[in-house]
């Protein structure tokens, strides 16, 4: 029961988080901020747009250093 | 039918098309080398629990406040959009192996045969490789259609380009018998990445309470800034690549 269990919560790791952790962990943080910020005057739009920039940004160039070269 | 419904048709038909394209592979793989039979049954019960997962989720998703669901939704999309768009960037930089599906496909045979002669009517191999080939890749169709056809408020246009997708590319396949390796899916996964990316943004800032400038007009600055940033980070990522193979070739020159 116990394995499955842990069977089933890797595979939804896997499903939903996939190669890179901090993928996940920045959305959630934007999202969180996004929320913060909608609740005074100041605009909040912005903050995922600029999130998806860096994270992307951030994955990618981890990515290019794994590689062999 | 309205601009937002089309670009929903699309992005959930080309999205399920890859999906299919590769369950596609590991069945035919499985079926051909071993037995139609069990390889047949095994997509079937694939099927029918996607339909049980469908009907279980289905109504939890629909019965959320629209503010929770699109932060819910909105944040998962995004998350998916971002792998879906990492993984195409990094294919298209030339940095991770294209997708081949003729690559896939010979692999999956080899394992089909190295697994012994399937005993009798039942092959349990068969059984459990296009079960799971199925399954895993229509999971992922499910979440897209019940995502993005419930935030549209149109559930039935999604599941209906999901439906038209599926038929189209089991359609080739029969036709062909072998894998749909001319399909371009990195162009495919990039395309879909980018709107996944782009409605997740949009859903995610709107759930969490901020309000875009212009409204859903907005979804027509986000989604090609998006593109333009992917594929300027493709151009970044190849000058590096190739930077970093110069000096390596004027090492084996130098070592020559």
């Amino acid at each position: 029961m116990t394995a499955r269990l842990r069977a089933l919560g890797l595979f939804v790791w896997d499903f939903v988080v996939g190669d890179d952790w901090r993928v996940a962990a920045g959305v959630v943080l934007a999202i969180a901020a996004t929320a913060l910020v909608a609740t005074t005057t100041v605009a909040a739009w912005w903050i995922l747009p600029a999130a998806v920039a860096a994270v992307l940004g951030l994955t990618l160039l981890s990515a290019g250093r794994r590689t062999p070269g | 039918m309205t601009g937002t419904d089309i670009g929903l048709a699309l992005a959930v038909g080309i999205a399920c098309a890859v999906e299919a394209v590769e369950a596609l592979t590991i069945v035919l793989a499985v079926g051909l080398t071993r037995s139609w039979r069990s390889t047949l049954t095994g997509v079937a019960a694939a099927l029918l629990a996607l339909a049980a997962v469908t009907a279980g989720l289905g109504p939890a998703v629909t019965a959320l406040p629209i503010d929770v669901l699109r932060v819910a939704v909105g944040g998962l999309l995004l998350i998916f959009g971002l792998q879906w768009l990492r993984k195409a960037i990094l294919r298209a930089a030339g940095i991770k192996a294209l997708h081949d599906e003729a690559a896939i496909y010979a692999r999956e045979r080899e394992a089909a045969a190295e697994a012994g002669a399937p005993r009798g009517d039942r092959d349990g191999y068969s059984f459990t490789i296009a079960f799971k080939g199925v399954f895993l890749e229509g999971l992922e169709v499910v979440f897209i259609v019940l995502t993005f056809g419930t935030n549209q408020h149109n559930i039935g246009l999604a599941a209906a380009a999901a439906g038209v997708a599926i038929v189209v590319v089991v359609a080739a396949g029969i036709l062909v018998r072998a894998p749909l390796a001319r399909v371009p899916e990195n162009t495919m996964k990039f395309g879909v990445g980018v709107m996944l990316t782009s409605l997740g943004t949009f859903w995610g800032a709107e759930g969490a309470g901020a309000h875009w400038p212009g409204s859903d007009a907005a979804l027509l600055v986000l989604i090609p800034s998006i593109l333009l940033f992917a594929l300027g980070c493709v151009a970044i990522l190849r000058a590096r690549l190739g930077a970093s193979a110069r000096p390596r070739a004027a090492e084996g020159a130098a070592g020559a």
